[in-house]
């Protein structure tokens, strides 16, 4: 020893830190990445969460190209999308959802007035015909650039976009943002080759010595109905009507009283152009019940407020004398309609069906192992169609028919193309448990309603195509990121660190998150309860 | 709609210890890096310790704002025991140990010795848990409040006489089972209309600064220590620390119970100068005391079959008399 201890003492003072009371421990946490809700919903496989934390420190670009990595197309999908992510998100059970859209929407125009990019791999030589420009088309290109491949687009209609130009109309989707999304892929090296119908696929990848190819030809014939008729009503249907009105310059007129026959969002998509261009009456007529019909809620509202009325529980019979006879339904025992027998008349100069879709697979009726099965392809596990190096996604396989399906098909595709050029089998990583809501510690959260984007005004909204909806501005969207609770996530809140009475939770420094020192943790828990995003689990301790 | 964001808004607003989206400057000091640990690891409380943790907050912030100057004089009782069996110690700070009833003495003494070395600016703390401040060292507590000695005594009330078995203090809650008021008679537990509250008895010293803290809110704890921190004389501070051994509760339910402690009212958050209150920290969801009770065994009997219903009734009258008395709810809240 190397001083003498004072009198009567016998040991030299040392410190409790010889002491590892991590061996009292039965149960043991640790940190984990839980999946959250919105990421399971989202049908492109976006990291929401990631980039709705980028976002809220301020970090547009890192955020957008978080999205990136999974769809190409946020600007668009902040716009289109139906955002199933909103209806899984936890805070919708605290007041109401995060507004996702709206933040991706605000990411993506950021990209476009600052043009971002995002880089690509190395050239692998191989060569892949993705056949429409459709979402799942652009989808399956810009995943497939960006791996390396050499990739091009081949479309039969003028532009790019598929339905997403030929459907979904202007005052939900403009063209110059549509057009600027493209453009970033096909700057990235992708060709497109448009006015070019693919007649024959299996002749097409012979003659131009393609190694693979993603179809996404959509559904675009239009279902048709035979009625008896005078005439007197001109009929046509939503698919013509919608592509029109893109594709010609002088714009379809239908008259002054237009029916819409058909209770999806195509037929709220007719009836409110319709009225755009200029029609004084729009009825949509619906076999079913008004809360039954499959048209989002949201749609349907903002239909009514710009004057679309609702025919719901009628059936079109007969065209006579410049009016449509309907046969009125009611719900029966099993809340399905049934005709009454009884008749009204609706006056219309014109109908448009909006009765759903078919997919045109005549391109592949020189193609050996394809399986068509009640109107769409059937794909394997690896998206593959019977057919070996030919993969098909979007609205020609059976699917929700969105346009984030597509994108989400797309990018699959092209993981598994790229793995099937390879001669390998690309298998997804396994998924994290869910941070469903009980998984949370409420209390931590803040109560913030949702910050909702401006709407045109109505007299505009009737006779202009111009967007209906506006822009979360910087502050807004910063400020609805930030409602993200992060579920499932760390957001380094200092909880764990804070409450542990042990000193046995490391912090290492901001953006680095923390570790636990089982040298001292006893396994009491506390920071497992109180972690408020569910980033954290005990763990039986081998004994 | 307003476009401005307030500075540091995060999602979970003041309510966890820190967050990476705020400043450096309105987080809790235990949630930064650079902390003192005052209490450090290995020390042999029980799993999920309150007064371990209540500890280790207070004195942290009083490390950070005294620059490390600080003297602890604390009282018998398990602090003391579970941090210093011979030869080793888990306190990062000048330490001293007398007796059990005699802390608020010593600490004096220890002011007086600074004082005469020319030392003013090392604060002194004197520290114990509810026997030692409310029962057995309450006259030693009460002279140096009528002195007004230079000390911050900071009191960690886990309700009972842990460190020895769990006996009743003056600070048990009506109705708890403890190792001296067992679940006999027609009204099991300890009994209603007896103890202390030695917060309030403290108020009518009207000595400087008096409040009360949670380990369930780090950043109002630590905002009555700078407080307490910012003025001369005595002041004292009464921290609610549950303790999972003796009240029968699972540890990690610590932190929980002390925030249904504050949210069913049972245990109030104030702070006042001079006699007066001077500030309520408010109940933000508002709970029934069973939630608050039923997490713990020693309030088991309230919940069985046959029990008198009236005992419960007279634990949530409390807690009603409190949120009237502070004004613990926003206006017009019930
Ligand atoms: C009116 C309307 C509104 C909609 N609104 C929404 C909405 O708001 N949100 C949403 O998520 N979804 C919406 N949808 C659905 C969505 O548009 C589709 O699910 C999506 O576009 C399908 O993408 P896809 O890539 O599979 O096909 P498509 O978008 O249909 O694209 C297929 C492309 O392939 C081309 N093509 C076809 N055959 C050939 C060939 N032989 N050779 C070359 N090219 C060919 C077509 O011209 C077309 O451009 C809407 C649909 C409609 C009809
Ligand atoms: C004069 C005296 N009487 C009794 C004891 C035994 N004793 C040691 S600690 C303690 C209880 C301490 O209770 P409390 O002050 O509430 O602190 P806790 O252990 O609960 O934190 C007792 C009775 C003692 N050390 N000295
Ligand atoms: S709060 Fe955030 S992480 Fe949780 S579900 Fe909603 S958006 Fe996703
Ligand atoms: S709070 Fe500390 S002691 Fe308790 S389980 Fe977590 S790390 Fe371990
Ligand atoms: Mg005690």
């Amino acid at each position: 020893m190397a001083f003498t201890l004072p009198y009567a003492i016998t040991l030299e003072v040392g410190s409790s830190l010889e002491n590892k009371t991590g061996d009292w421990r039965t149960e043991r946490p640790v940190y984990l990445d839980r999946l959250p809700p919105c990421n399971i919903e989202c049908p492109a496989g976006e990291n929401i969460q990631a980039w709705l934390g980028l976002t809220q420190e301020g970090k547009y670009q890192e955020a957008w190209e978080e999205i990136l990595d999974n769809n190409p197309l946020p600007s668009v999908h902040g716009r289109v999308c139906y955002h199933p992510c909103e209806d899984g998100c936890n805070r919708k059970q605290m007041e109401n959802p995060v507004s996702i859209h709206a933040i991706e929407r605000f990411l993506g125009d950021q990209a476009l007035k600052n043009n971002w990019v995002v880089s690509k791999q190395a050239d692998t030589g191989k060569h892949v015909l993705v056949v429409g420009a459709g979402p799942g088309g652009l989808s399956a290109a810009y995943h497939l650039c960006k791996m390396g491949h050499k990739v091009t687009v081949v479309e039969s209609k003028a532009a790019p976009g598929g339905m997403m130009r030929y459907g979904i109309p202007e005052y939900r989707l403009p063209r110059d943002i549509l057009d600027a999304e493209v453009k970033r892929i096909e700057d990235m090296g992708v060709t497109f080759k448009y006015n070019t119908r693919i007649d024959n696929l299996a002749a097409t990848m012979k003659a131009d010595g393609y190694d693979a190819a993603f179809l996404a030809v959509g559904a675009h014939l239009a279902r048709k109905l035979e009625m008896p008729s005078d005439d007197s009503v001109n009929i046509t249907d939503a698919v013509t009507y919608l592509n029109d009105i893109e594709a010609n310059d002088s714009k379809p007129q239908l008259g002054k009283k237009v029916a819409v026959y058909g209770g999806g969002n195509t037929a709220i998509d007719v009836a409110r152009s319709a009225l755009r261009l200029g029609a004084e009456e729009v009825t949509v007529i619906y076999r079913g019940p008004q809360d039954k019909m499959p048209a989002h809620l949201f749609e349907i509202e903002e239909a009514l407020e710009e004057g679309i009325k609702i025919a719901a529980l009628r059936t079109i019979t007969e065209y006579k004398g410049g009016n449509i006879i309907v046969e009125v339904n009611e719900m029966d025992a099993d809340q399905r309609p049934q005709a009454t027998g009884k008749t009204e008349t609706i006056a219309a100069d014109a109908v448009v069906y909006a009765l759903g879709q078919l997919v045109d697979s005549s391109l592949l009726s020189d193609c050996d192992g394809i399986v068509e099965n009640d109107n769409v392809i059937e794909v394997g596990q690896q998206m593959m169609t019977g057919m070996d190096g030919v993969f098909a996604g979007g609205d020609m396989i059976p699917s929700a028919r969105t346009v984030t399906t597509a994108v989400g098909h797309g990018k699959k595709a092209a993981r598994y193309i790229t793995a099937y050029l390879k001669g390998e089998t690309y298998t997804p990583a396994e998924k994290h448990e869910t941070a469903s809501f009980d998984k949370l510690n409420t209390w931590y959260y803040e109560e913030e309603n949702m910050r909702q984007q401006p709407v045109l005004d109505l007299d505009k909204r009737k006779s202009t195509f111009g967007e209906v909806l506006g822009d979360l501005d910087e502050a807004n969207a910063k400020y609805e990121a930030i409602r993200c609770m992060s579920c499932g996530n760390c957001f380094e809140c200092d909880n764990c660190y804070t409450v542990c009475p042990d000193n046995a939770i490391i912090k290492l420094g901001r953006g680095n998150r923390f570790q636990i020192n089982y040298d001292y943790c006893k396994g009491c828990g506390m920071c497992v309860e109180e972690c408020p995003c569910g980033s954290m689990l005990m763990e039986p301790e081998e004994l | 709609m307003s476009t401005e964001l307030k500075p540091d808004f995060c999602q979970t607003g003041n309510l966890t210890a820190g967050n990476r989206l705020q400043s450096i400057d309105v987080v809790s000091v235990q949630s930064t890096e650079d902390r003192a640990n005052a209490l450090t690891s290995g020390h042999r409380a029980c799993q999920g310790c309150g007064e371990a943790l209540g500890a280790r907050m207070a004195i942290d912030k009083v490390m950070e704002l005294s620059k490390n100057k600080v003297h602890v004089v604390n009282a018998t009782g398990c602090l003391e025991v579970f941090t210093t069996p011979f030869p080793e110690t888990s306190w990062n700070v000048p330490w001293l140990h007398s007796l059990f009833g005699n802390a608020p003495a010593v600490a004096t003494g220890v002011q007086a010795a600074l004082k005469a070395k020319g030392m003013e600016d090392v604060t002194v703390i004197a520290q114990g848990g509810d026997g030692s401040t409310v029962d057995i060292g309450f006259g030693c507590l009460s002279g140096m409040f009528e002195r007004n000695d230079d000390v911050l005594y900071i009191c960690y009330d886990n309700e009972a006489y842990m460190n020895t078995g769990v006996q009743r203090s003056g600070a048990t809650p009506p109705t708890a089972r403890t190792a001296t008021t067992p679940l006999s008679g027609p009204h099991p537990g300890n009994n209603f209309g007896q103890g202390k509250n030695v917060p309030k008895i403290a108020m009518a010293h009207g000595i400087a600064y008096v409040a009360t803290a949670t380990i369930a809110n780090v950043r109002d704890l630590e905002a009555k220590v700078a407080k307490a921190m910012s003025m001369k004389g005595a002041r004292y501070l009464h921290i609610h620390v549950p303790c999972p051994l003796g009240w029968g509760s699972l540890p990690k339910d610590t932190i929980k119970l002390a925030r249904l402690a504050v949210e069913s009212g049972l245990y109030p958050l104030f702070e006042g100068e001079h006699g007066e209150i001077t500030g309520v920290t408010k109940i933000r969801k508002k709970v029934p005391v069973d939630e608050y009770l039923k997490l713990q065994r020693r309030f088991v009997h309230l919940f069985k079959k046959g029990a008198d219903t009236e005992d419960l009734a007279g634990v949530q009258a409390i807690a009603d008399a409190h949120i009237k008395y502070y004004g613990l709810l926003d206006d017009g809240e019930k």
